[in-house]
């Protein structure tokens, strides 16, 4: 076989994902900014301007001049969008950090057990992640709400005089964080741990390090692939959460993924909503940079 | 296994599983009030099968998931041979950005930007605008399974093909493709229960008369708990349960071969 077909077989392989994520993926975006920087109207599409494609040069020019800020003016003079996007970042930031010290020693223990053992544990971490999110979600407000299980059990045990106001509150919406989220950080942290030399951890062992130094100095920094990832995993998609602070935070946590659906579904405001979903995709594009970097790296370890 | 490691698996585990327990246990609660246990009872499953929209969802869902999962798994896989096997090519960085980044963007991005796609090329809205969605973020999924287990496969296999005057697309065909079976299985069944389980992407694209599983769930879910929706969990999470086990002892049955990751 020769060079040029050798090149032209490798393209056919990559063309089809490629035009198909271009197309449904990065063109997407291109309208969702041209869309922030139109005006609502009362047509469909509900929005102006609409470019005429058969105006030519003039319909492309009286089109751009149509375009203004009005909507990321809107965003930065309101409190209300000012206040959803710090507290996006201040909940992801939090149940990042608080996924991070539950997740892992989860995975460490994971990549501890037995060979038996491994499999099974991963599985059992894995059939949840494989339920509906939704239905996971859901199952917390039974269980926050205040004549829920949890108050009923602390009230019974004497632990507590009146229910707690769990529910609505930042706290429920912090709980189904770090709950529907947990495999996303045990499962690479796991995946990095488990493959880690074992004699590394010896030998720091024998050198008379105790066992909290060996996890400290080695076990840890070693991880330190499979955290990042996993800390990306689970702060981007967590920044623009919808399910978790539409059902268990009330009408008093807004976060930037629910303000965006009110403006969408409710307000029917479509270059607002727009707006919204631009200002979030600038807060994850960085973290999202990263994750691609980390994910490339690991790849290449991994060889 | 050292008392610190029990102890960070058993309150890990029992995290990750008690409200899932709380949902069984309460779908066979004969009482309506969700938080008071009247006696076991299956009426609420009774129920849930009488519901005719609930089981019209489902179905939805389902051919949706099908062809989404089939059109991930292609994709997925073409994506993972270029990342894997075509070493550096131009347009690299942007070929790996648009694998992963569907995976972890926030899903209110992904709806609403492909809502504007639909609208502005005048797509008529319904199960397949769903379908695309759902394959676009399905792709990277499949790529990074896939992916995975092409790095664990030994080249050789391949490269003996190779010299007995097999072409590439025959080399591929008998032997990369088989090899890569378990992988693509996974990735199929990873696309499948992430399009079954949409509610945010599916709302935004959807259109009149295609309503999924989770969009009809959520409309109950938004008026409070109610018993016959912990029916619906339940098996839910009684047919996940069972793909799982099946795929892990499938995987467990090819022995050696299990690639990392």
């Amino acid at each position: 076989m020769t060079a040029r077909s050798a090149r032209f077989l490798r393209a056919v392989v990559r063309l089809p994902p490629l035009l198909w994520l271009g197309a449904f993926f990065l063109v997407p975006f291109a309208i969702t900014l041209k869309i922030s920087l139109s005006e609502p109207a009362t047509a469909m599409p509900p929005y102006l301007p609409v470019l005429d494609w058969a105006g030519g040069i003039e319909g492309w020019s009286s089109f751009l001049e149509a375009l203004h800020f009005t909507n990321f003016e809107t965003l930065a003079g309101d409190a209300l969008y000012r206040d959803a996007a710090l507290a996006s970042l201040e909940l992801a930031l939090i149940a990042t950090a608080i996924l991070i010290v539950i997740g892992t020693p989860i995975a460490y223990a994971m990549a501890r057990a037995s060979a038996r053992w491994q499999p099974i544990l991963v599985a059992l971490v894995v059939v949840p992640f494989w339920t509906s999110f939704l239905i996971r979600v859901y199952a917390w407000i039974a269980i926050l709400k205040p004549e829920g299980l949890l108050n009923a059990g602390l009230l019974r045990l004497g632990l507590i005089g009146a229910p707690l106001e769990i529910i609505n509150t930042q706290v429920a919406v912090l709980i189904g964080l770090t709950y529907a989220y947990q495999p996303f950080m045990v499962l690479p942290l796991y995946a990095v741990m488990s493959r880690l030399d074992p004699a590394l951890r010896e030998a720091a062992a024998d050198l008379g390090a105790s066992p909290a130094r060996v996890f400290w100095s080695v076990t840890l920094p070693l991880s330190a692939p499979g955290l990042v990832a996993g800390a990306l995993l689970c702060f981007i998609p967590m920044v623009g959460e919808f399910i978790i602070p539409d059902l268990l935070g009330g009408s008093e946590t807004l976060m930037l993924g629910r303000v965006l659906w009110s403006e969408f579904f409710s307000n029917r405001d479509w270059p607002l909503a727009s707006a919204v979903a631009v200002l979030l995709l600038l807060i994850v594009l960085g973290p999202v940079i990263l994750f691609r970097e980390a994910e490339t790296r690991r790849g290449e370890a991994a060889r | 296994m050292s008392g610190t490691n029990r102890i960070a698996l058993i309150l890990g585990l029992g995290f990750l599983y008690a409200p899932i327990l709380v949902l069984v246990v309460y779908s066979f609660n004969a009482s309506a009030l969700v938080t008071v246990w009247g006696g076991f009872s299956t009426r609420w499953y009774g129920v849930l099968l009488a519901d005719r929209p609930l089981i019209e969802a489902a179905w939805v869902s389902l051919r949706v998931a099908l062809l989404a999962s089939l059109i991930a798994t292609t994709l997925g896989t073409l994506a993972a041979l270029a990342l894997e096997r075509h070493g550096r090519f131009a347009g690299r960085g942007l070929f790996t950005g648009l694998v992963y980044a569907p995976m972890v963007m926030p899903e209110v991005i992904t709806g609403l930007s492909l809502l504007l796609l639909f609208v502005g090329i005048g797509l008529d809205r319904g199960i397949a605008t769903i379908v695309v969605a759902h394959a676009t973020f399905g792709t990277g999924f499949v790529a990074v399974v896939v992916a995975a287990r092409l790095k664990g496969l030994d080249r050789a296999l391949e490269e003996a093909a190779a010299d007995l005057g097999a072409g590439p697309i025959r080399v591929f065909w008998s032997i990369t493709l088989p090899l890569l079976a378990p992988a693509l299985a996974a990735g199929f069944l990873l696309a499948f229960t992430l399009s079954l389980d949409d509610l945010v992407i599916a709302s935004f694209v959807s259109g009149p008369g295609a309503t999924t599983l989770p969009m009809r769930l959520y409309s109950q879910v938004r008026l409070g708990v109610n018993p016959e929706i912990n029916a619906a969990s339940t098996l839910l999470i009684g047919m996940v349960s069972l793909v799982v086990l099946t795929a892990s002892w499938l995987s467990g049955r090819q022995g050696g071969q299990r690639a990392a990751g």
